[in-house]
């Protein structure tokens, strides 16, 4: 708590106050700790389509283990989380379901884009790949390769996390992706 | 010749077009309208005995005629042997029958070739798109569909 508070708090003069009451009270601002408890208890919902499904297991077990970065709990209802890690080549078939995904989570949320076919389509540039899931919703943090080291993840993270920190309370709501379901198909 | 493709020619000598052979591995060509009698012999025939069809595709030869070709993998469990089917299909007459009746496992493989190459399958109890939507319009792996050609359900035509 010590250490991982430093940089939200603001230091206190000793002597100013009664004996004791120092130790006990912390001022902040409200901005700053919110985004502090913010960062370090994403709720995540793993959107898993592909191979890099793999390396997040890995990621997410024991060996590399999210937990250490308050990232570990997977919320398998959209409404529960406010992590959308889009892990995996994504389809056109599959597109209008990640948008739906990503309206039915609760704000604040953000994208985590993880592996060079979310950031980009990757090396499927054809009929059926979406380039990039950023065509569709906003996304917070591109981290690309095929797919991404878990080291890589981590970094992504950090720096998602001090997005979040810095984050203002004007940023929200951002509101609903700009894409209604099967807006241009008939739907089914 | 192979040993297969001789029974073959031997039980259909007018439905036989082609025939090769490539280090041990039999290649026959058959008239589409006689397919499901053939498979069906080679299913049932104690010496070919073909009771697993392992894969079922399609060939666009755009421009050439006939266009399209469905290409058959037969495999005999018991016998350990493989045999490749292939039946040459018109552009102007894009279907052939389906041999669900004969292996229930087609069903999925023609639907994948319907979808991917627009060639109709007789006969098949639920003849639509497996892998693409419905929405799609054509078939993208024939060689005449433009390859920058996309048709998203949202976003942009990127």
């Amino acid at each position: 708590m010590e250490e991982r508070g430093s940089g939200m708090g603001i230091e206190i003069e000793e002597k100013t106050l009664p004996s004791g009451l120092a130790d006990n009270i912390i001022l902040t601002q409200v901005d700053k700790f919110i985004g502090w408890s913010r960062k370090y208890s994403l709720f995540s919902y793993p959107f898993i389509t592909a191979c890099c499904g793999m390396e997040f297991m890995s990621v997410a077990g024991p060996r590399y283990d999210i937990d250490r970065f308050g990232a570990a709990l997977p919320r398998f209802s959209p409404r529960q989380a406010d992590l959308l890690m889009v892990v995996g080549t994504i389809s056109h078939k599959q597109a209008p379901i990640l948008n739906k995904i990503y309206n039915q989570m609760a704000e604040p949320k953000w994208v985590f884009s993880y592996g060079a076919c979310v950031c980009s389509g990757g090396m499927y540039n054809n009929y059926s790949t979406v380039q990039g899931i950023d065509t569709i919703i906003p996304v917070d943090i591109y981290v690309p390769g095929c797919p991404p080291r878990p080291e890589m993840v981590f970094d992504g993270l950090m720096k998602l996390q001090k997005m979040i920190q810095e984050e203002r309370w004007a940023k929200w709501p951002r509101g609903r992706s700009q894409y209604e379901p099967h807006a241009k198909g008939k739907g089914k | 010749m192979g040993a297969i493709t001789q029974i073959i020619k031997e039980k259909f000598p007018d439905v036989v077009v082609g025939a090769h052979e490539q280090h041990g591995d039999e290649t026959v060509t058959i008239k589409k309208e006689r397919v499901l009698e053939v498979m069906h012999f080679l299913r049932d025939d104690e010496r070919t005995a073909f009771n697993f069809l392992m894969d079922l595709t399609a060939v666009d030869y755009f421009g050439k005629t006939p266009r399209f070709e469905v290409v058959y993998h037969l495999y005999s469990l018991g016998k350990n042997h493989r045999v490749r089917i292939k039946a040459q299909v018109a552009e102007d007459d894009c279907s052939i029958n389906s041999l669900v009746p004969i292996w229930i496992g087609a069903d999925w493989y023609e639907r994948e070739v319907w979808d991917l190459y627009g060639i109709a399958f007789k006969g098949h109890p639920n003849m639509k798109r497996l892998l693409l939507y419905e929405e799609f319009v054509g078939h993208p792996l024939r060689k005449d569909y433009p390859i920058d050609k996309r048709q998203p359900l949202i976003g942009p035509e990127n």
